[in-house]
């Protein structure tokens, strides 16, 4: 388990280096070169010739990719031009919203996902079949962005069943200790201000989960069906179990593992998604600020905000495929 | 009786082709078992004909259409105010667009756009994974200790693509570019890369273990020649149901992309995804103006998903019979 542990993490280096050669090239490529994402427009050319000098943007490429990584490995990962904080402190300020955003969209998805698959594929053909795989085809076919206007429209706007906009009621003035504004709320035990989080989460949680939701459907209908048909089950059937046993123990246990491991594959989803759906509702996470860090040309939030994703992205993958070998021993023998 | 080599190399390729194991001479081919499974799909009727007609529109629609669909008349006839933009009417089936120009024009108008779009980048997308993932099959599947090597180095570079989430990817590669239409073409064509390239490679590898490709080998066919004249072809029907499930996605991310401001900045020429993403400001005023080239987006990724998946399983050999 820890050599397995140990080739997965020694495999990241390669992606990593790749992805820091990306963002050095990127940097270069602005227009104006790298002082222009520290300067912004209103550079002197006396202040460019400094900063060139002092950042060393005279001397051989190597040399600079060099620093260039050295500073990546300490975290530095410079500063915003539209806000003038390190990209590291807007990153952690805006990092707890997007997980527990993403966290509500994949407790929707599992939570509906599962059930609603698995129902499928034992009534195969029935109506309830027809109308998840139908409706899990949809679901992969509608802009996020355009579901997320939608759902606001209707159930903020019009019915005013939810907020509108934002993580939390600004009126409500909670203490804020980590920045998860839910965990914040319990810890304190402000419930008013947990209650109020929650209910800013659902709209946008829908949204985002809607791809996700889809693509357990299918992947649990699909997975159920197969093991359905499975020699061990027609034996278990054979042995006298009852109906509830088989499904628990031999039917749903087997047809978990893809399942588990479409889990990783969702984090990218839910990651791309949440920079669509945090826009719409002016939720204020990673997603949002990439947005703005795209509209106001602010290189180094969209530069390191996309590295620190990478990393995490593949921590996650990580953690997926460990937690998948030990749910299924088969995978740990290759 | 001796042979000149060269006849004798051809004679033997010609050997190892009758003796390579040919779905066509076990009774019916592949693709025309799948065509005849296609056709009792209904899934698949609905989702051709979606696309047939989607392709109809783009393809004679711009001829037809009522008015110009970048002529400003809205707004030179003044019916464009702050806060009213007129809708449904007889002249202007659809109303006026946020700069004064026919709306249903441009809905027709901007369906060849949108599939120009979605084709070019899932061109983009499948030629450089065909290209990364094929030598890399290959190389796996026929080539020692070197082709490993090439196979390994190969899929590190797809493993980095597939490092970030893909809308992350495209962003990244569309703001290293530069806003321009090509740009958004090549975004969200790179997106696709990893996913070509893995699907021929492992599609191809488990090819190579088949006794078709062990005949040719013995028989002295080189192994260029055996990846690219076996191989690939026996390989490539995962690949082309993945391109109609691509053109889907490929559609909606370009939508995406223009939501993030990355989008093509010339918005004169009408396509879906940049019309959905300018009525955003629009949305209290005429909600229209983003609803209509939205359920274009949806019946058109709709169409191209029933006709990708059907096809799936046509060409499942688990399912065929």
């Amino acid at each position: 388990m820890f050599r397995f542990i140990v080739r997965r993490l020694l495999q990241l280096i390669p992606t990593l280096f790749g992805l820091s050669i990306l963002l050095f090239i990127w940097l270069h490529r602005l227009p104006g070169g790298p002082e222009t994402a520290l300067l912004g427009e209103r550079g002197t050319p006396e202040s460019r010739a400094q900063i060139r000098e002092s950042l060393g943007l005279n001397e051989p490429l190597l040399i600079q990719y060099g620093r260039f990584v050295k500073r990546l490995v300490q975290l530095d990962l410079g500063t915003s031009i539209s806000t003038k904080r390190a990209v590291t402190t807007e990153f952690l300020q805006r990092f707890p919203g997007t997980v527990e955003l993403t966290i509500t969209a994949m407790v929707i998805a599992i939570g509906l996902g599962i059930p609603l698959g698995y129902l499928a594929a034992r009534r195969r053909g029935s109506l309830l079949d027809q109308a998840s795989v139908g409706g899990s085809l949809l679901g992969t076919c509608i802009p996020i962005f355009f579901l997320a206007y939608v759902l606001k429209a209707i159930f903020a706007e019009n019915l005013g069943w939810f907020p509108t906009i934002g993580r939390q009621d600004p009126t409500i003035n909670a203490t804020h200790i980590t920045n998860f504004f839910v965990l914040d709320g319990l810890l304190t035990r402000e419930w008013d201000a947990a209650a109020d989080a929650i209910w800013h989460l659902i709209l946008p949680g829908v949204a985002l989960a809607s791809i996700p939701l889809a693509i357990i459907v299918r992947i649990t209908r699909a997975s159920v069906l197969e093991v359905l048909g499975e020699d061990f089950v027609r034996t278990a059937e054979a042995k006298g179990l009852t109906e509830r046993t088989v499904r628990r123990r031999h039917v749903l246990r087997n047809a978990m593992l893809p399942v588990a491991t479409s889990i990783g594959l969702l984090t990218g989803l839910l990651l791309s998604g949440a920079v669509l759906t945090e826009t719409v509702f002016a939720f204020s996470g990673i997603g949002a600020f990439i947005k703005d860090a795209i509209s106001n040309l602010d290189y180094p939030v969209l530069m390191g905000f996309i590295m620190i994703i990478a990393v995490i992205f593949a921590l996650v993958n990580l953690l997926v495929d460990v937690s998948y070998s030990l749910i299924d021993p088969r995978v740990r023998v290759r | 009786m001796t042979l000149a080599p060269g006849k004798k190399k051809e004679k033997l390729e010609r050997l190892a082709e009758l003796s390579a194991v040919r779905d066509d001479e076990q009774g019916v081919s592949l693709w025309r078992e799948a065509m005849r499974r296609l056709r009792r799909n209904p899934a698949a009727i609905v989702g051709a004909s979606i696309l047939v007609v989607f392709v109809l529109v783009a393809v004679v629609g711009p001829f037809l259409v009522p008015y110009d669909p970048v002529d400003q008349s809205g707004i030179r006839e003044g019916v464009i105010k702050p806060g009213s933009i007129p809708g449904t009417s007889g002249d202007h089936w659809l109303g006026y667009d946020h700069q004064g120009r026919d709306e249903f024009s441009r809905l027709i108008v901007g369906a060849r756009q949108t599939l120009i779009v979605g084709i070019v980048s899932t061109l983009i997308g499948l030629t450089i994974g065909v290209l990364v993932g094929g030598v890399a099959g290959a190389a796996a599947g026929l080539g020692g200790r070197w082709g490993r090597l090439v196979d390994s180095v190969l899929m590190r570079i797809v493993d980095m693509l597939l490092s970030l989430p893909s809308l992350l990817l495209a962003v990244s590669v569309a703001a290293l570019l530069g806003p321009s239409l090509v740009t958004v073409m090549i975004a969200v064509g790179v997106v696709s890369v990893p996913i070509f390239a893995r699907l021929l490679r492992g599609s191809m590898i488990a090819q190579a273990n088949r006794d078709y490709v062990l005949a040719a080998s013995s028989l002295g066919v080189r192994n260029t020649k055996i990846a690219i004249s076996h191989i690939v072809p026996n390989s490539l029907a995962p690949v082309i149901v993945q391109a109609t499930l691509t053109l889907a996605t490929a559609i909606i991310e370009v939508a995406a992309l223009s939501f993030l401001g990355l989008g093509n900045p010339d918005s004169t020429q009408p396509e879906w995804g940049l019309m959905l993403a300018d009525a955003q400001i629009y949305l209290d005023v005429r909600p229209g103006l983003a609803i209509y080239p939205a359920l274009g987006i949806i019946i058109t990724a709709l169409g191209f998903t029933l006709l990708g998946e059907a096809m799936r399983e046509a060409l499942d050999p688990k399912l065929r019979r």
